[in-house]
C-alpha cells in the first residue's frame, strides 16, 4: 500500500470523530467529512446510521455519489431536525469563519445588515450547535477562516451555550475546546505539518503542546476500503489537493 | 364536473395574488420549488412581495426580477451550487431586506403558523446572532419545574402557498413521488387566503394512489384553492422521481448570473415568454 496522502489523513481524522458514538446519525458536509462517517461505520463505528447525501439512510455505507442501493429508512430533512432536537446526531460541519471558543459562521461576511458577502444563511448551525454534538471540518486552514471574532454567529461556541463541541479538522492538524475557558486547542498535527504553520495560518494565539503529536495514518485497511469502494475516483484529493 | 373542481391556470393563480402579499413558497434549496408559479410571478407586475422558503432559485428569480421587499429564509441555496447569486447580489446591494432563522426554528414557525398559534418554543437559536438580527425575537420561560428558557419561535404567517407535487388531482388533493415531502403540507396548511398546487401531472381521484401508500397523499383539498398541470414545471429544480436536477441549466443560470449582459440574453432566451415558451427553449 503507497503511503496515505494528506486527503487519506483527513479522512481518517474525520472518521476518528465518531468514534465511540454508537447508534446515532453521522451528518457530514464536505468530501473528507462524508468519507470519514462512512469509513468509521465500515471499521470501529458500525452502529452509525449514514445516508445516500440524500434523504435515504442506507443499509450499508456506500461509494461517494453511488445510488443507495438497499435503504434501512428514508430521512426527510423534518425527521433530521427532529434528530438534531432530540441529540441523536453527531453533525460535521463546514465554517467561513471560526473563533477560539469554536463560534461559526456560515451567513455572510462583513455587516450582516449589508454584507460584503452573503454565504449561505445560518442554515441549521444554530440548532445543531446548541442540540447535538458538533465537530468541524475545514479543508483549507487559513487566517481567512480561523479569526479572533466571527462577523456573525451561525454556530455557537462554548461560550455561548454549545451543546458539545468535538473537534475540528483541518487540512493541517486536529483540534478540540479543552484550552483555557474552552478555546481551541492544537491536539495533533498531521504527518509533514509543523506546528508553527498551524500558528501562522491561525489568526488567534492557539495553545500549543510542548511536544506535538502527529496524526495518526490510515491503517492498510482504511486505505483499501477508501481507494478501493469508498471513493475509487479519489474526490478527496480535490478537496485536500497532495 | 363538480364544485370541487379547483383547475386554474397559471396565469389565473398569478392573476389572483396582490402585490404587497406575503408568499410562502415550498420545496427547499433547490428541490420541487414550483418554478413555473415564479416565472409566471417574474412575468406579472407583481411588486414588494414578502417571500418564505427555505430558499433556492425561486428566492434568486423573484431577486432578479425586483419582485421582492423582505425574505424570511434559513438559506437561499442552490445545494450542487452552494450560493445562489441573485439573493447574494441583493443582499449585497441593499435591495432586500432579510430575516434569518436557524432551518428548524423556521420548521417551527411553520408549525406554528399551520396550528394558527402565535408561537412554539424551541431550543434552535438561543446564543447565535440570528437573536441579534431579530431584535423582536423573544425567549419564553418554561412555566413547569424545569424553567427553561427558550426561544419563542413566531408563527411564520402568509398569505398565500405555493407548492408542486408530482401528483393531484382536480380537487386540489396531492401526492408526492420522492423520498422528502420537505414542508409542503404546513405551508399550504399555514396560508391563511389561498394555497395553490402545481403538478407534474393531474390524475383522476380513483389513480391518485396507483401504486402508492396513503401517506404520500400529502396534501388535502380541505387546504387547497387551485391546482394547475405543469409538466417539467419545477424545472430546474428536482422533482424525483420525475426528473432530476438539470444541472447543466442550473451552471448556466448561475453564470449567466454572474454577468449583467449575460443575464440579459439567457432572460431573452428562457424567460421573456411563457411557460410553454419555456419549456421549449429548455427541452
Amino acid at each position: 500500500m503507497t503511503e496515505a496522502t494528506r486527503a487519506e489523513i483527513c479522512v481518517t481524522a474525520c472518521a476518528e470523530a465518531w468514534r465511540g458514538d454508537g447508534e446515532i446519525l453521522a451528518a457530514a458536509m464536505g468530501t473528507c467529512s462524508v468519507l470519514g462517517a462512512r469509513l468509521a461505520r465500515l471499521t470501529f463505528e458500525p452502529g452509525l446510521l449514514t445516508t445516500d447525501g440524500g434523504a435515504l439512510l442506507t443499509a450499508e455505507a456506500i461509494p461517494l455519489g453511488a445510488e443507495a442501493g438497499a435503504i434501512e429508512g428514508g430521512l426527510p430533512f423534518r425527521d433530521h431536525l427532529w434528530l438534531v432536537a432530540a441529540g441523536r446526531r453527531h453533525v460535521m460541519m463546514g465554517a467561513s469563519q471560526i473563533d477560539p471558543h469554536g463560534n461559526t459562521n456560515i451567513s455572510a461576511i462583513g455587516d450582516w445588515e449589508r454584507p460584503k458577502s452573503q454565504l449561505l444563511g445560518a442554515r441549521g448551525a444554530p440548532g445543531n450547535t446548541r442540540c447535538n454534538p458538533t465537530s468541524y471540518w475545514i479543508p483549507r486552514h487559513s487566517t481567512r477562516v480561523f479569526v479572533e471574532r466571527v462577523d456573525f454567529v451561525s454556530g455557537v461556541g462554548t461560550d455561548r451555550g454549545a451543546f458539545d463541541l468535538r473537534r475540528v479538522v483541518t487540512d493541517l492538524g486536529v483540534f478540540d475546546f479543552a484550552g483555557p475557558g474552552g478555546t481551541l486547542r492544537l491536539v495533533s498535527v498531521h504527518p509533514g505539518v509543523t506546528a508553527d504553520q498551524v500558528l501562522a495560518a491561525t489568526g488567534f494565539d492557539l495553545p500549543v503542546p510542548g511536544d506535538v503529536p502527529t496524526t495518526r495514518t490510515p491503517t492498510d485497511e482504511e486505505l483499501r476500503l477508501l481507494r478501493g469502494f469508498l471513493d475509487p475516483k479519489a474526490l478527496r484529493d480535490r478537496e485536500v489537493p497532495t | 364536473m363538480s364544485t370541487t373542481d379547483k383547475v386554474m391556470s397559471i396565469d389565473e393563480v398569478v392573476g389572483s395574488l396582490e402585490s404587497g402579499m406575503t408568499i410562502g413558497i415550498g420545496g427547499w434549496g433547490s428541490r420541487r420549488k414550483p418554478m413555473a408559479f415564479v416565472r409566471a410571478i417574474c412575468r406579472s407586475s407583481l411588486t414588494d412581495l414578502r417571500v418564505v422558503s427555505y430558499g433556492g432559485p425561486d428566492v434568486g428569480l423573484l431577486c432578479a426580477y425586483g419582485k421582492v421587499r423582505s425574505v424570511t429564509a434559513p438559506f437561499v441555496t442552490m445545494d450542487s451550487i452552494a450560493l445562489e447569486p441573485h439573493f447574494r447580489a441583493a443582499r449585497q446591494n441593499g435591495s432586500i431586506t432579510f430575516t434569518e432563522y436557524d432551518e428548524g426554528m423556521f420548521m417551527f414557525g411553520l408549525y406554528a403558523a399551520a396550528h394558527r398559534l402565535p408561537f412554539l418554543p424551541t431550543r434552535a437559536g438561543l446564543g447565535s446572532d440570528v437573536m441579534r438580527v431579530n431584535p423582536d425575537l423573544r425567549t419564553v420561560r418554561s412555566p413547569y419545574d424545569d424553567g427553561e428558557e427558550l426561544v419563542a419561535m413566531p408563527a411564520l404567517n402568509m398569505d398565500v402557498a405555493l407548492v408542486h407535487m408530482n401528483r393531484a388531482d382536480r380537487r386540489g388533493n396531492a401526492r408526492y413521488l420522492g423520498p422528502d415531502p420537505y414542508l409542503d403540507d404546513l405551508f399550504v396548511k399555514a396560508a391563511t387566503a389561498a394555497s395553490y398546487v402545481s403538478c407534474e401531472r393531474l390524475v383522476d381521484t380513483a389513480d391518485l394512489l396507483a401504486d402508492g401508500h396513503v401517506q404520500s397523499l400529502l396534501i388535502s383539498r380541505v387546504h387547497v384553492t387551485g391546482v394547475t398541470e405543469t409538466p417539467n414545471g419545477a424545472h430546474f429544480t428536482t422533482c424525483e422521481p420525475d426528473h432530476g436536477r438539470d444541472e447543466a441549466f442550473q451552471r448556466e443560470y448561475a453564470k449567466a448570473a454572474a454577468d449583467p449582459a449575460a443575464w440579459e440574453a439567457f432572460r431573452r432566451r428562457y424567460l421573456d415568454g411563457d411557460e410553454k415558451a419555456y419549456q421549449e427553449a429548455v427541452r
